[in-house]
């Protein structure tokens, strides 16, 4: 409000050339978010092949120059279908940890600043989600709920949602009583403002490392649940039943339709765990020089 | 002393109300959501008139509140529902396929204690070391590893390739006897009567869905210690002991890791939730006769009774695990007593 | 029987090598004691550090030689060193609850010092460790024994790390900043118990302070410390009469004494002149039967007890006492950022004790009082930049937006001497005074009628301390403000304050003009306290203006 000399998106993006610079492992995971996200929107339409599409005739070949990661029980081309499956696993963990982080900041940010009843009652219903083992929650609720891939992401929001509500509400809780909250009840702020505009961004960063992890965690546990058969559904390429399939195979030697499907689940998570301290750097002030 | 019996005593109450939460959430699962009950109960194959019977067999047409302390009353009578699958009682089988898990579970949980709690005190103890850097690559990584994916490889690399390991079905090889059943642990068992065939024979199937279990597990305690080493060592009584002449060895693990230990222990509860949950998936890649292959069947057929006994009793242990760890907790730290005074 | 020569420790740092201390030499005498004095960063630690061989990760001595009784400290072998750490030469630090292992019994932590330099066996260990704490005057030993450091007050943690330092009688005692962040009184029982117990063992002692006071009560002998390397050595007296470096005076200056004038704390060559500031006589603020009351674990606490006080327009009064005395509690009441439990606030003829506090933010009256806080870096919002921090009550309360604001904000930096140019600059990016200057013009932002300063200076070096006090007085004659100013310093408060309150125990026990006050304290805390502030030697500074300005 103050600094006319260079505009907020200027310094946004000196910001973030400055942290792609200043750590190479930063520059690297996002670069592979990029391809990710480059693969989940136009995979579908570059794939050599259809990825539903079986040929009797073709079926389990090895890698080769006309199908790179070979083909499945069915003919149908490896490389197609894991490509094309990314959209479909990004989407569900994304979708996921947007839920989980909206309720969840809500929730804790509520909880953690003005306690009494309503924490309590948070407190009780997150101890209950988390007195599950998250993973066999997530499987008691789609069974119930129906193998849709709606309910797949509606699981992982649930299992997610203690994290968030739990981080905020220590973030927020610790900073109540913070000098600088003070001065702003001083400065004529009313409580909303100063949850929203004063607290609320410090707890940012540490945010953004869970965001990652989450991020990651989400496909893992999506596509475990398809590896059970829960979720998404043959033939739908997802990276998790091309596992669960290609394990058939694996005892006779059939490598590849297991390996690539799971190399790429593994990348996936990779990049998003990478990806954490560079969030945080960049939603850090401190970290601006 | 009266002030720590005291904390115990609540943090034991507080385990109360979630148990009660617990059998809530379970009960809307089973019971309340959109959708005819008596279908999923009857399972895939039902026709009209078994659903109707199926659906007065279980009270669905009382109160939700009715049917909520039958559900209960039930429970307290250790009566889960009978499995369509097996025929059985939910309970009978779950507890007879429990020991199974468990052993898996607990051998993995020693393994990656073991090897993670080290890898992260020499991370922390050189900051910046290749130590440190392996330490992160391996705690990154196994974040990252898929377990059913590790299990598939394992068995690649370790079956079909190099035929170091058994066969991937099973606790143990057709050619050997199961051992008396005394605690159910196959290793246990075995060594009691001293047939160390059978156990080296249990010890080869456990090897591989275990080390995949421990790989996933590793990532967490290794952090967790390497973090909290960092953090006490740089605190100010280590100084004040180092100042004092004591030796490395009396500050690094009679002063350092004792304080470190405590904020693993409290991981050790996320620890044993995502275990949990990951043994499911590598009890079906190991084709692991334990609860979470009975999960995964019952889910196939659609036996949903089977299934929400396993969603219940994985929760009431995961409970009964957290109750233990905080309780060990607090004997370890002596300020906790103190709080509730 | 020590002696540093030419000692250099540089640090790596991922930005290159720095060098924490250069060049320091100096030697101590069997049963001297030395202090060494500086502000923070001078390398004042760093140098006990190093001749302990204990430098955090990074540092390494560089440079000169280390000797101590004939051993060669830099070159010894790290074995020997261990033998020597805790045996020979023992080290106290700061903090002393953080200073102890919050999970092991205090005598269990005297033991295990004594069974690693053989002077217990198993057997005489439990004895030897009670010996040790009744060596340092902790009553009812045996009992205390089996105590973890969070069932001690922060006084009686001290007394546990020096007995933790004498167990095995050390001939050297260096005390890192012993004494920062305790009580002024129990500063004094700590200083004193160290220098009873080194005379009685005749052992050298090293202090480490940033208190001149402190250093030239308790010292034979001062070394002054400025960016890594020594600038003056000598006696209390001689330094305080007679100091050569620019920096030993300007430090010497800075500190608060008696009969000193607020703006003879400042380097002659920045003073300007007095300015008073002038009483209209009316009554500001009248404070009836103030109570606090906290529910705590083990039943309700009352932090305040009926406090009642008069404060007239244009006048500072001060608010001492100990910590725990309810001091912070009644200025946050006061600020009305706290709900009274019974009792009135009556501000410029208004009630606004019975204006409930989650209310006051949108109070007509919210502009009239405002609050300098304690810690500076806390205060400020680490995601706001200093403009944006101080603009922060503008927009709120004032409306001011754009080219009237930006004036507005810029005026206000000219006012608390901040450059413009630090204005775009986030907290962490600024010094500790320029922190308080941020804080401060935010206060003063809406010219507020009263402005209460909890310990405005407490986080800083005495020489810019100095320079926030004249800047305090001088913006309370120019703007017209009345002061509360909530303070440990009962040097400071004389310098600043009209009036003064002394509490505790949430209440009043002395009242009165500050010179009165404290040339005849009637209660024995005030007495206490007053005893307990360290004393310049006699010798300082007859007229330290004069001789400054030559």
């Amino acid at each position: 409000m103050s600094d006319t000399t260079t505009s907020p998106r200027r310094q946004a993006l000196a910001h973030f050339a400055y942290v792609m610079r200043d750590n190479p492992v930063t520059f690297l995971a996002f670069a592979m978010f990029a391809a990710f996200v480059l693969m989940a929107l136009f995979g579908p339409a570059l794939v050599p092949y259809d990825p539903l599409a079986s040929d009797a005739s073709k079926a389990l070949q090895p890698p080769s120059a006309s199908h790179w990661f070979g083909t499945d029980n069915l003919g149908r081309d490896v490389f197609s279908r894991v490509i094309v499956a990314t959209r479909l696993d990004l989407t569900i963990s994304v979708a996921a940890v947007a839920l989980s982080f909206v309720f969840g900041s809500i929730l804790g940010a509520v909880a953690g600043y003005w306690g009494g009843w309503l924490d309590a009652v948070l407190n009780r219903v997150l101890d209950t989600i988390m007195a599950f083992p998250l993973f066999v929650l997530a499987m008691g609720i789609v069974a119930a709920l129906g193998n849709t891939v709606e309910n797949i992401v509606y699981a992982t929001a649930i299992i997610n949602l203690p994290f968030y509500a739990r981080l905020v509400r220590a973030e927020v809780n610790i900073r109540r009583e913070a000098g600088f909250v003070q001065a702003a009840k001083l400065s004529g702020e009313s409580d909303i403002s100063i949850l929203a505009r004063q607290i609320f961004p410090n707890a940012l960063p540490p945010m953004m490392v869970q965001i990652s992890l989450n991020l990651g965690w989400a496909i893992l546990n999506a596509a475990g649940l398809s590896f059970i058969g829960l979720g998404v559904r043959p033939p739908e390429a997802e990276w998790g039943i091309m596992v669960a399939e290609g394990a058939n195979f694996i005892i006779s030697g059939e490598w590849w339709l297991a390996l690539f499907p799971g190399l790429w689940l593994m990348m996936a998570v990779f990049t998003f765990n990478l990806m954490g301290d560079g969030l945080r750097d960049l939603v850090d002030p401190r970290r601006r020089t | 002393m009266s002030g720590r019996l005291k904390s115990i005593g609540l943090r034991v109450l507080q385990a109360v109300p979630v148990v009660i939460g617990v059998v809530v959430v379970s009960f809307v699962l089973t019971r309340a959501l959109p959708g005819d009950p008596a279908v999923y109960f009857a399972g895939a194959a039902a026709d009209e008139q078994s659903i109707q019977q199926i659906r007065e067999a279980l009270g669905l047409d009382k109160s939700l509140l009715q049917q909520f302390l039958i559900y209960v009353g039930d429970l307290l009578h250790g009566d889960f529902g009978q499995s369509i699958m097996t025929g059985q009682p939910v309970a009978d089988d779950l507890i007879r396929k429990l020991p199974a898990s468990l052993e898996l579970t607990l051998l993995a949980l020693c393994m990656s204690c073991g090897l993670a709690v080290p890898l992260g005190i020499m991370a922390a103890r050189n900051p910046g070391s290749l130590q440190d850097h392996l330490c992160r690559m391996v705690v990154t990584a196994g974040v990252s590893l898929p377990t059913f994916f590790t299990g598939v490889l394992l068995i690649y690399v370790f079956y079909y390739l190099l035929g170091w390991a058994p066969s991937p079905l099973g606790r143990l090889d057709f050619i050997y006897i199961e051992p008396d059943t005394v605690t159910g642990f196959y290793l246990i068992d075995s060594a009691i009567i001293g047939d160390w065939e059978v156990f080296f024979g249990a010890l080869k199937q456990l090897a591989l869905p275990a080390i995949t279990l421990a790989l996933f597990t590793m990532a967490p305690i290794a952090r967790m210690t390497r973090a909290a080493m960092l953090s006490v060592l740089s605190s100010d009584f280590i100084r004040t002991a180092r100042a004092a002449g004591l030796t490395e060895r009396k500050v690094l693990y009679g002063y350092a890791l004792r304080n470190a230990l405590l904020p693993v222990v409290t991981t050790l509860g996320m620890v044993f939730s995502f275990t949990l949950g990951a043994n499911v998936l590598v009890e079906k890649v190991f084709a692991w006769p334990g609860i979470g292959s009975y999960a995964v069947e019952a889910l196939v057929a659609s036996d949903y009774a089977a299934v929400q006994g396993f969603v219940l009793s994985m929760a009431l242990l995961f409970v009964a695990l957290n109750l233990i760890i905080d309780i060990s907790y607090s004997l370890i730290d002596p300020r906790i007593g103190f709080e509730a005074r | 029987m020590l002696e540093l020569r030419n000692l250099g420790v540089t640090f790596q740092t991922r930005k290159g090598p720095v060098e924490a201390v250069r060049d320091v030499s100096l030697k101590l005498a069997k049963g001297e004691s030395l202090g060494i004095v500086g502000e923070s960063g001078s390398g004042k630690s760093v140098t006990s550090y190093a001749l302990m061989r204990i430098l955090d990760r990074g540092g390494s001595i560089t440079a000169g030689d280390v000797t101590y009784s004939g051993i060669d400290l830099r070159r010894a072998a790290e074995r020997d060193m261990l033998d020597v750490r805790g045996r020979e030469i023992s080290m106290i630090f700061q903090n002393p609850r953080a200073a102890l292992n919050p999970i092991r019994k205090v005598g269990a932590q005297i033991e295990d010092v004594l069974r690693r330099h053989a002077q217990a066996t198993r057997y005489d260990a439990r004895a030897k460790a009670i010996a040790a704490l009744e060596a340092v005057r902790i009553r009812d030993a045996e009992a205390r024994y089996e105590a973890y450091p969070f069932e001690l007050s922060g006084g009686m943690c001290q007394r546990v790390v020096i007995a933790i330092a004498l167990a095995c009688d050390p001939r050297l005692l260096i005390a890192d900043e012993p004494t920062t962040g305790l009580d002024i009184t129990t500063q004094k029982t700590v200083m004193d118990l160290i220098r009873e117990l080194s005379a009685e063992r005749q052992m050298s002692t090293i202090t480490i302070t940033h208190d001149l006071g402190l250093a030239a009560e308790y010292c034979d002998r001062i070394v002054v410390m400025k960016d890594g390397a020594l600038v003056e050595e000598g006696t209390p007296e001689a330094l305080f009469s007679n100091a050569r470096h620019p920096y030993t005076r300007k430090l010497i200056a800075a500190t608060p004494r008696l009969n000193a004038s607020i703006r003879e704390l400042l380097p002659a060559d920045t003073r300007t002149p007095y300015r008073p500031s002038r009483s209209d006589g009316e009554t500001l603020l009248k404070v009836r039967d103030l109570v606090k009351t906290f529910q705590g674990k083990s039943g309700p606490v009352q932090a305040v007890k009926g406090v009642s006080f008069d404060l007239t327009q244009g006048t500072s009064l001060a608010l001492v006492g100990e910590s725990g005395c309810g001091k912070s509690t009644l200025s946050s009441m006061l600020t009305r950022l706290l709900d009274p439990t019974l009792g009135q606030i009556e501000f410029d003829g208004e009630d606004l004790g019975a204006v409930p506090a989650r209310n006051f933010a949108r109070h007509p009256r919210r502009r009239d009082i405002q609050m300098v806080f304690q810690d500076a870096t806390d205060s400020l919002n680490p995601r706001f930049t200093a403009a944006q921090s101080i603009a922060a009550p503008l927009r709120k309360i004032a409306k001011l937006r754009g080219t009237a604001l930006k004036n507005r904000v810029a005026e206000l930096a000219d006012q608390v001497g901040l450059p413009q140019s630090l204005l775009h600059r986030f907290p962490h990016q600024l010094s500790g005074g320029q922190k308080a200057r941020v804080g401060i013009a935010r206060a003063i932002a809406l010219n507020p009628k009263l402005l209460i300063l909890d310990e405005p200076t407490a986080a800083l070096d005495v020489s810019i301390q100095a320079v926030v006090l004249n800047l305090l007085a001088d913006l309370r004659a120019d703007l017209g403000m009345t002061y509360i100013f909530v303070s440990h310093d009962l040097q400071v408060v004389r310098m600043l304050c009209d009036q003064v309150l002394v509490m505790q125990a949430g209440e009043i026990v002395e009242r009165g003009a500050t010179a009165h006050v404290m040339d005849a304290p009637q209660h024995p805390l005030t007495r206490s306290l007053i005893e307990a502030t360290p004393k310049l030697p006699s010798t300082a500074f007859e007229d330290p203006i004069k001789e400054v300005a030559e």
